[in-house]
């Protein structure tokens, strides 16, 4: 088969799976999971044909590039597309069982495959009005997903989240105007040659980062996050905040370090670093202070974003390697959090489905009924504080190193402020683990519900912490100018 | 049987270290999930988990003395590089705790008889030495901060084991101190790295070759390592931890003070000192003398602590604090007889400490007795107990022919080595003195006064005066504690072992 298809397959794949769902509701589910599955499968592919081929690209329907839809494909785009379609898959078979004999069921699959299919075209596009599309194809498909949450909580979440996505891709869109007056195109690789540093160029590029933040829930603009991914159902919290976030910061990495590069001065980096700094305080302290289980993984995504966008400023003054290393570490942070949250998710939502709430201080017993779904939480909670082994440890690591090296040490106190509040918030929940009161019937949990989370949790920690020496290498192929 | 060792060594081959931190982590993985009625099951693998790790250890030993070299390296990032080695000093480590964890064993089987989450607690007891085990074996600071966390995450449950609110807010005290030591340590050990590259351990330390410029940070940086390694080490003002962790259960008191975590951070801390400093350069940095002051204000402020507490495992806890800085200022006096003198303490004050440990679990498990005060003639009720106690005990204060004695007089001989016996002397002599305060009105209690009623005898006298797995362990140290004090100079007695390590240190 031609190896470019491997681009194409990832999208439709599961659009099809999202529209035979919609026709046959009775076998949605097993579409569903099946689509995820071929999916992920050719996210693997995906990743080997650009290792061994190096960047793909494709211009749909033989449009010359800058008329039609462009697909572009190097080692990060499949990185986060394998990302993706593996958290879409785990959640898949864990959504099998936990929306059985409920009405949403049937609502649930296509507005979720419709949703994975945003993320790959997404990570996929190669154009910025490709990139317009698929966000706003992932916002609503997003806050539709968090409206089958169903209580008043979640609708009320669901539509903020939708007004403040709508918000962001607004934004998004004027910039792209913008460009597209001034350049007359909006191929990535075009308007990164073209590219002046002018006024135009500073209004478009602001304007597009103030988009993405709202949408990457970027402290301050982080308020909509925590309602919207506490109250949908566990798999859609669990794709709210390890893949739909980081498909925002996916976009920023591109534009900023790709299109935007001769703008994007050390000084803005260090803003948006502080920025991230902020996140990290104030995400990990407010995670500390919840009260519900799903409330401080919201929380806790609100930080490690921070983390993510602290990675700027040390990426702006190093060079050479140490500056790929960093890069790398930067990814490997980012996909560590997403099999973390995931899984992390998918745990409370067993949690909550036998508790039948999910406040911390009473969870002590089912805990105890529970210990592999437990012991999923201490995965998790190892990769979110990033202890060894786990991709977040690395990252953080060379984070570390960066801040050393460059001499900016006040990163350095920020990670660990972050880290020890990290290590509280996930400690005062394992710590109800050993609590004495008696312990509840012990609950019989499918194990197509347990098995994704821990595959999901062993991933983010001895997965990435130790296997995952080949990241650097697969992120080496990328084209030679701007790719988005 | 030389020939069984080669073929041995031949079919484990180099990756011989990665089998011996495998053993115990496979093992405690498979506990995890066996049924808490399986008793049998349960210690079946416990004891050949024990059992399997120390006849590994044992060939590694051999190889090693034999001039084999193990090493086992992983790159999980680009310039990062995971390292297993098996050099003299982590061989000395590996075969005390692989040792004492079988011993441990035994004796946990006995102590958690019929109490509730074994299976947790054996499944985190085996993670948990297989964390010390692979700290042990780290050929650089990288590894060896990756285990250290690792003992943590390990430990943690062990200490919450009971569950009782106060268990849980010791494990929470614990975690703070721990974590937070860890994340300084990890701070430390990148900032060292971005100035010094690859920090393999290498014998003399690597660091002496540093320009003049990074002094003034090599000095900040051995701060944060010893606060790191010293929230572990339980070094004076760091130790809060450690005698609210004494509601443990008593196995737990016992790996922790002896082997796991305690020795950890002082391993931790002669690592750093000799293998990557290099005590020369420690030396010429200045950072020895304050390293010394703690340690010997810690062995003072331990003993003096240790005086006041009626509870025996306390009393305990606070003896530790004090010994473990034996280790530390051993570290810090310049010169091969101190160095001996610490390291050889590494072994005796493990032996001796989870000697007196297993026998104040047999206390409480057989009589109930908590408190130093209600050990009035325990010695005519528990003889082999009392006597194991006594010989752990006058090791502890430095009486000949036990181990304890051994390590003081190198500590003393090397400060008079080094110059320094003007403030050294007078510390030991005034531990020793309070050693004796707080140990023996023990001892007399226990043999000279008579016996009143005890608090809750659960296990009646019948052959033995208590449970055989609760009586053999403590007795088997205290034999070993004896024994390497009275063959001390035969080879490989701890004291030859130390004494291998120390003349490859100076260079």
């Amino acid at each position: 088969m031609n190896e470019a298809a491997s681009v194409v397959w990832v999208i439709s794949l599961p659009l099809l799976g999202a529209l035979l769902a919609t026709v046959w509701r009775q076998y949605a589910a097993t579409i569903g999971w099946v689509s995820s599955a071929l999916t992920a499968g050719c996210a693997v592919w995906l990743l080997w044909v650009v290792q061994r081929a190096g960047v793909q690209e494709l211009a749909l329907g033989g449009w010359e590039i800058g008329l039609g839809i462009s697909l572009y494909a190097d080692g990060l785009a499949a990185v986060m597309v394998l990302m993706s379609s593996l958290v879409v898959l785990g959640c898949s078979v864990y959504a099998r069982h936990y929306f059985r004999a409920q009405r949403q069921h049937e609502l649930f699959w296509p507005l979720w495959l419709l949703l994975a299919t945003a993320l790959n075209a997404l990570f996929l596009a190669g154009d910025l009005f490709n990139v317009y599309v698929t966000l706003e194809l992932l916002g609503i498909s997003a806050s539709a997903l968090t409206a089958l949450g169903a209580k008043r909580a979640a609708l009320r979440a669901a539509l903020r989240y939708l007004v403040v996505g709508l918000l962001g891709s607004m934004l998004y869109l004027m910039a792209i105007t913008l460009l597209y007056a001034a350049y007359g195109t909006l191929n990535a690789v075009q308007i990164a040659e073209a590219l002046q540093v002018d006024p135009l160029g500073w209004a478009a590029l602001l304007l597009m980062l103030a988009g993405l933040a709202l949408k990457m829930a970027l402290f301050p603009l982080h308020f909509w996050l925590p309602p919207a991914h506490s109250n949908a159902p566990a798999p859609v919290s669990a794709a709210l905040s390890a893949l739909v976030v980081k498909a925002a910061f996916y976009l920023v990495v591109r534009l900023w370090f790709e299109v935007f590069a001769p703008l994007t001065t050390p000084l803005l980096a260090n803003a948006l670093g502080a920025l991230g700094a902020m996140a990290v305080l104030w995400g990990s302290w407010s995670a500390l202070r919840a009260e519900r289980l799903k409330l401080l993984a919201a929380y806790s995504s609100v930080a490690q974003l921070g983390y993510l966008v602290m990675f700027f400023p040390l990426l702006a003054v190093l060079e050479g390697e140490a500056r790929q290393w960093l890069f790398g570490a930067m990814v490997l942070f980012a996909l560590s959090h997403a099999f973390a949250k995931s899984a992390l998710f998918l745990a409370a939502g067993i949690l909550l489905q036998y508790a039948g709430h999910d406040r911390i201080r009473e969870l002590s017993g089912t805990t105890q009924a529970l210990p592999l779904t437990t012991f999923v939480i201490a995965l998790a909670g190892i990769a979110l504080v990033g202890l060894p082994p786990s991709g977040a440890f690395l990252g953080k690591w060379y984070l570390l190193d960066a801040a050393f090296k460059t001499g900016q040490w006040w990163w350095v106190l920020v990670l660990v402020a972050g880290s020890l509040l990290a290590t509280a918030y996930v400690f005062r929940l394992l710590g109800h683990a050993f609590g004495h009161l008696p312990a509840v019937k012990r609950p019989v949990v499918a194990a197509t519900q347990e098995i994704p989370a821990l595959a999901l949790a062993l991933l983010a920690t001895f997965g990435l912490g130790l296997g995952a020496m080949s990241l650097w290498s697969w992120l080496a192929h990328t084209g030679t100018g701007a790719g988005l | 049987m030389n020939e069984l060792l080669n073929v041995l060594t031949e079919a484990l081959g180099k990756n011989l270290p990665l089998w011996i931190v495998l053993s115990s982590f496979s093992v405690g993985l498979v506990i995890f999930f066996v049924q808490e009625s399986s008793h049998r099951l349960r210690t079946t693998l416990n004891l050949l988990a024990a059992v399997v790790k120390l006849a590994l250890v044992g060939v590694l030993l051999w190889g090693v003395y034999h001039g084999q070299v193990y090493e086992v390296r992983w790159v999980i990032a680009p310039n990062l590089e995971l390292l297993l080695h098996a050099d003299a000093l982590s061989m000395l480590f590996v075969t005390l705790s692989a040792l004492l964890w079988l011993v441990t064993t035994v004796y946990a089987i006995g102590y958690l008889e019929h109490s509730p989450h074994r299976s947790r607690f054996f499944g985190f007891f085996s993670l948990c030495v297989s964390a010390t085990v692979g700290l042990a074996l780290a050929g650089n600071l990288v590894t060896f901060v990756m285990f250290y966390e690792f003992l943590t995450l390990a430990t943690y449950p062990l200490v919450a084991h009971k569950g009782s609110d106060e268990a849980r807010k010791a494990a929470r005290l614990y975690l703070a101190y721990t974590f937070t030591g860890g994340l300084l340590l990890l701070v430390a050990v990148v900032w060292l790295k971005s100035i010094a590259g690859p920090l393999t351990f290498v014998q003399g330390g690597i660091l002496d070759t540093l320009p003049a410029e990074t002094h003034s940070a090599l000095r900040w940086i051995f701060l944060l390592m010893i606060v790191g390694l010293g929230v572990k080490a339980a070094l004076v003002p760091l130790h809060g931890w450690l005698p609210k962790a004494m509601v443990a259960p008593a196995p737990v008191s016992a790996l922790l003070h002896a082997v796991a975590v305690v020795k950890a951070g002082a391993f931790g801390i002669v690592r750093v000192v000799y293998d990557v400093y290099g005590v020369e350069f420690a030396d010429v940095l200045g950072v020895l003398v304050p390293l010394g002051i703690v340690a010997a204000f810690t062995i003072v402020y331990g003993s003096t602590l240790a005086l006041f507490q009626d509870e025996l495992k306390k009393r305990l806890a606070y003896s530790t604090v004090s010994q473990v800085s034996y280790i530390v200022l051993g570290t810090a006096i310049l010169g091969p007889l101190a160095t001996v003198g610490g390291i050889v303490h590494l072994v005796h004050q493990g032996l001796m400490k989870i000697t007196l440990f297993f026998a104040a679990g047999n206390y409480a498990e057989t009589l109930g007795i908590h408190r130093v005060s209600q050990m009035n003639g325990v010695g005519k009720r528990m003889p082999l107990t009392t006597l194991a106690f006594t010989l752990g005990a006058l090791g502890m204060i430095g009486i000949p022919p036990m181990a304890g004695f051994i390590s003081k007089w190198y500590l003393g001989l090397g400060a008079l080595e080094a110059g320094v016996l003007l403030w050294v002397m007078p510390v030991l002599i005034a531990s020793s003195l309070l050693n004796a305060a707080y140990f023996l009105p023990i001892l007399y209690r226990a043999w000279f006064l008579p016996a009143d009623s005890w608090p809750d005898e659960h296990i009646q006298a019948q052959r033995w005066e208590t449970h055989g797995m609760l009586l053999w362990p403590p007795v088997i140290t205290a034999s070993l504690a004896l024994l390497a004090g009275l063959f001390a100079s035969l080879p490989f007695s701890p004291l030859e072992w130390a004494q291998l390590i120390t003349a490859r240190e100076y260079k």
